[in-house]
């Protein structure tokens, strides 16, 4: 069977308007599978899946978990403290090893740029990025295009604002990326020393202050803004990244209009983002989360080579 | 006494304003004669040169043999074998081995090593800092006399602006080049590429062109201060560029080089990751390319030097932040010159033999780089014309790491000869 999506999901770069599309509207039947007595479908049965983990994850972790078992697949989790450097065995080894085991798919979580396309290119299994150093990760993205569609009604024309540490974000690529694609207009907001070199080339815009963004924007999506960028000396303090950057309840209270309020999460709270934003009635992190496990369900069973229609009938047969 | 006659070829020698299909007369080693119908001499060897570029054996001053230490990668034996094998008669061995070459016994064994192979003519390079540490100056004096020919801590830039000064000053007793890797260490730490749209795109972080350029423009103001010689090794960006046209304006004391990557390659390549295009300095982008391409045409830059690295394939295979920088580049050179640099007119074949031959001898006082009479007769015989496909296995370098592997490249070197004596024949 080949899939829509290709052997692997490396990255959104790469995708199609009908691609990306394609995995949200599976995504929508798969949303109903997690709200059953019994949240199961036989979808991937019998299929095997390494979750390899190369960096410590509990939220992407769990999800993809949960989205291989409601699938019915059979699952390992594989986590390893470090680089696979540092453990002895390089990656290609690795990859010759879960080959020889003959697996279905592969997650890969991994502290190196290009990690997920350098084990897609050696092993015959799919493999699905969760991560890789500051490059992409796809269903982070994938699940943030659903929570905006879900809650707004499309992605087309919307103004979404991606506020943080951009330079150090594979959030923010695949969000870029996968936004510009649906045809939404897209800024990032951050202090200079984290924003990338030549970002605009990318098809976004700047803003310098957080306050011209929420007056533009539609929504935010709020990066966690790692500790050890203060240490790496990014930024001079938490509490003036805050003062400067942080989303909160003052700077929203003066938006000419609401805005949904997303993060990837973990959040540090009074950083980059305020609590009581974190818990207020625009904010849809929860319900990102919820998607997430949809939105990793879609792209399993699609690289799988499942058909879309079938999915949208409920997926209960096979 | 041995006598070769090479017949009928284009002899090209820059260092006499010689570029003439004619005769050229190699007596026990040397060059003996050049003209028109030398006649044939009683007990010559004949060799039929028609169709071939003759020209002064290619000389480069910077390439990584990995012995002793590293023998899994190349070995002094295998670096001169893939010297001949790319026209090169004249290499000169960077210091940065396991352990490094920072004092006059180890600047013995690489000389040592470089005669017992006998394919090419192995230059050392000695350290400027002992255990290249950036600290306290090495020997150059006990360096020199057991054969160094410069110094250099290439891989190590080095940051202390009064180290730099005051090798600068002592070189200057020897007569001996600094040759210097320039690069702002906590400016490109943790780099892995030129710092652009590529590296913001595959999440890789960069190396600007600035940390090049900083120490570039440290290095010129210190050549002027102390009126030593300062080569600037694998230039890479057009601010560079500037700057050494501005230093030779004023002057100064100040040779440099460009390697084939740079004036072939742009950071595009890294694209898909290929631990192949990663390098130190990086591949910058097209109008840095074209401004090390300018540079070579108008002797801004004064020699092509490959940066020759071999890694073992296992250290390339492998992500990419965590891949060794470098590749292996003394058997594609003269073909890159040719196909990047001489077939779009940037440069006459005379000239790129005076980037590739002439230059690095003169400035760093090596035997070859002419057909003067009297000289060595290390000769470079090729085929302009012919092409041949790279394949990284039957290369020989121990090691395969090139981008180039399974391209087709124009030039093909028919023979290499050091001392009129044949180092490398074409296998048909």
């Amino acid at each position: 069977m080949t899939s829509i999506l290709g052997k692997d999901l490396v990255g959104l770069e790469h995708l199609t308007r009908e691609q990306i599309t394609a995995i949200l509207d599976t995504a929508e039947p798969f949303k109903e599978v997690s709200e059953r007595a019994i949240k199961k479908v036989p979808a991937l049965r019998g299929k095997t899946i390494v979750n390899l983990f190369f960096e410590a994850s509990t939220r992407t972790r769990i999800s993809f978990e949960f989205a291989e078992k409601r699938l019915s697949a059979d699952t390992v989790n594989v986590q390893s403290a470090g680089s696979s450097v540092s453990k002895g065995e390089t990656l290609v080894d690795t990859a010759r090893n879960l080959e020889a085991m003959r697996i279905d798919m592969v997650v890969i979580r991994h502290g190196s740029s290009g990690a997920a396309q350098f084990l897609g290119d050696r092993i015959r299994s799919n493999v699905i990025n969760a991560g890789d150093g500051k490059h992409e990760h796809p269903t982070q993205a994938l699940l943030d295009l659903l929570t905006l569609r879900d809650r707004l009604g499309r992605i087309e024309g919307l103004k979404v604002c991606i506020v943080g540490d951009v330079l150090h974000s594979r959030v923010a690529r695949s969000n870029i990326w996968g936004l510009t694609r649906l045809g939404a207009e897209v800024a990032v907001c951050g202090p200079p020393t984290l924003l990338p070199s030549h970002v605009e080339e990318l098809g976004v815009r700047v803003f310098r202050r957080v306050e011209e963004a929420i007056e533009w924007a539609d929504a935010l999506n709020v990066l966690r803004l790692q500790l050890e960028r203060m240490q790496a000396g990014f930024i001079p303090s938490l509490r003036e990244y805050n003062r400067v950057f942080g989303v909160t309840t003052e700077k929203l209270a003066r938006a000419p209009k609401e805005l949904l309020i997303l993060h990837p999460g973990p959040m540090n709270r009074g950083v980059e983002i305020d609590s009581d934003v974190a818990d207020g009635e625009h904010s849809v992190i929860l319900p990102q989360v919820t998607n997430g496990v949809a939105v990793r369900m879609a792209v399993l069973y699609l690289l799988a080579g499942g058909a879309p229609d079938w999915a949208a009938a409920g997926g209960d047969a096979q | 006494m041995s006598l070769q006659l090479f017949r009928g070829g284009r002899v090209i020698d820059p260092s006499q304003r010689l570029d003439d299909v004619t005769d050229l007369l190699v007596r026990d080693g040397r060059i003996a004669d050049t003209g028109r119908d030398l006649g044939n001499p009683d007990g010559a060897t004949i060799v039929d040169a028609t169709g071939l570029v003759i020209a002064p054996g290619l000389i480069d001053v910077h390439v990584h043999l990995r012995e002793p230490g590293q023998e899994d990668r190349e070995t002094i034996a295998t670096g001169a074998a893939s010297a001949a094998a790319g026209g090169f008669t004249g290499i000169c061995a960077m210091p940065n081995t396991d352990p490094v070459i920072d004092n006059q016994a180890a600047v013995g064994f690489v000389k040592a090593r470089g005669v017992a192979a006998a394919l090419a003519r192995v230059y050392p390079i000695g350290c400027i800092s002992l255990g290249q540490r950036g600290e306290q100056l090495a020997e150059f004096g006990e360096m020199v006399a057991a054969g160094a020919v410069a110094v250099s801590d290439d891989g190590h830039p080095v940051m202390s602006s009064q180290l730099m000064r005051t090798a600068l000053e002592y070189a200057k007793v020897f007569g001996i080049p600094v040759a210097d890797h320039c690069e702002d260490t906590p400016l490109a730490h943790g780099g892995a590429m030129h710092e652009g749209i590529v590296s913001t795109r595959l999440g890789l972080k960069g190396i600007p062109a600035a940390a090049e350029e900083i120490h570039v423009a440290r290095d010129c103001i210190l050549a002027e201060l102390t009126g030593g010689h300062i080569h600037l090794c694998h230039m890479s960006t057009r601010g560079s560029v500037e700057l050494i046209r501005r230093a030779k304006e004023k002057g100064l004391s100040v040779t440099a080089e460009a390697a084939p990557h740079h004036f072939t390659l742009t950071h595009e390549r890294c694209e898909g990751y290929d631990t192949n295009a990663k390098m130190n300095p990086p591949l910058r982008e097209a109008e840095d390319r074209d401004a090390i391409r300018a540079a070579l045409a108008d002797g801004t830059i004064d020699c092509i030097a490959t940066d020759h690295a071999p890694h073992h394939y296992d250290a390339k295979e492998r992500e990419f932040d965590d891949a060794p920088n470098g590749i292996i580049g003394l058997e594609t050179a003269l073909s890159l010159a040719l196909r990047e640099l001489v077939a779009p007119g940037l440069l006459s074949l005379s000239t790129l033999i005076d980037r590739m031959s002439c230059a690095p001898a003169r400035l760093w006082h090596l035997d070859g780089g002419s057909l003067r009479r009297g000289g060595v007769a290390d000769l470079v015989l090729f085929d302009p014309a012919g092409s041949w496909t790279v394949d990284p296995a039957r290369l020989r370098s121990r090691s395969r790491n090139t981008p180039w592997g399974g391209e087709v490249l124009p030039g093909v070197v028919h023979a290499t000869m050091v001392g009129g004596r044949t180092v490398h024949q074409r296998t048909p």
